[in-house]
């Protein structure tokens, strides 16, 4: 059980909220590069010709959904459901894998049509960017699949509601990075 | 650690939210998604774009912040941990566009 906090914040919490600014700084980094390169290819395929918004729009619409799922689940360990939290642990995690599963299709398709990682500015920038975003979602989906397990074997009741609170705040945070990068690099081509 | 709830430690402030809010608020972002898309492809509203999307996106940005991560209920210092992150973001992305000459 952890102590009393001198800051009136669990340790746990803060430390998230911290790790969550320092990642603000990261993409920040990551977002200005690709738009201080955007444009300025001398070689194609060019973003207009590649990017699909339709479908992008899809998976954009299923990690939205993720998030909604992800604070259904704190709700639920809240309230000791623990049925209920493993579904929506569950959910949250396959809509992640879903996600992740565009991502691939996305990157093969502009391999497929003959822009790798080191093809032109957009190329680099555009791969790192939501490569790294993907990582990101990746090692959510990880974490909320241990937590499915934890609740599975029934080591997870409402006594560990901020060890869920903690992982849903890494994974809104991931939610709230893709929709900066959904409007600034598919929407604003 | 044990990983157990820290009670003792300031679990969140937020008052008992119902799911039924989560779920309207997942609307709103959905209906705003839908929005974005939509302004993409209404070629009247290309001198907007960009104003438009903006809103948009730190509109769905807040309400996912503010709701889902709980920080309009929870403590001040969490705000302040994450709005500093944020804003040197914002502040390091307009200064290297800055530099490079993105402004014109």
């Amino acid at each position: 059980m952890e102590g009393p906090s001198s800051t009136g914040v669990s340790n746990r919490k803060l430390a998230m909220w911290t790790f969550i600014g320092s990642e603000c700084m990261l993409f920040g980094t990551l977002i200005a590069t690709y738009l201080i390169y955007r444009g300025r290819n001398v070689v194609g395929p060019y973003p207009d010709e590649l990017l699909n918004i339709p479908f992008i729009t899809v998976t954009t619409f299923v990690l939205l959904m993720s998030s909604l799922m992800m604070v259904l689940a704190l709700a639920a360990i809240e309230r000791n459901d623990l049925k209920k939290t493993k579904i929506w642990l569950f959910m949250t995690a396959l809509f992640g894998l879903i996600f992740l599963g565009g991502q691939y299709y996305e990157f093969n398709h502009f391999v497929h049509e003959g822009l790798p990682l080191s093809r032109n500015l957009f190329s680099s920038t555009f791969f790192v960017l939501t490569g790294t975003h993907g990582g990101h979602v990746a090692g959510g989906v990880i974490w909320l699949g241990t937590l499915f397990v934890r609740a599975t074997q029934g080591k997870l009741d409402a006594t560990h509601a901020e060890t869920v609170e903690i992982a849903g705040l890494y994974w809104h945070f991931v939610d709230v990075i893709w929709i900066v990068l959904f409007t600034l690099i598919y929407l604003l081509v | 650690m044990s990983g157990k709830s820290g009670a003792t430690a300031g679990h969140s402030t937020e008052p008992h939210v119902s799911n039924r809010f989560y779920v309207a608020i997942a609307v709103i972002l959905a209906v705003f998604t839908a929005l974005e898309v939509m302004v993409f492809y209404v070629e009247a509203l290309a001198p907007f774009l960009f104003a438009i999307l903006m809103v948009l996106m730190v509109v769905k940005f807040a309400l996912v912040v503010m709701f889902f991560m709980h920080l309009k209920f929870d403590r001040p210092l969490l705000t302040g941990v994450f709005a500093g992150g944020l804003f040197m973001a914002i502040f390091v992305i307009v200064a290297l566009m800055a530099v490079f000459g993105k402004f014109g």
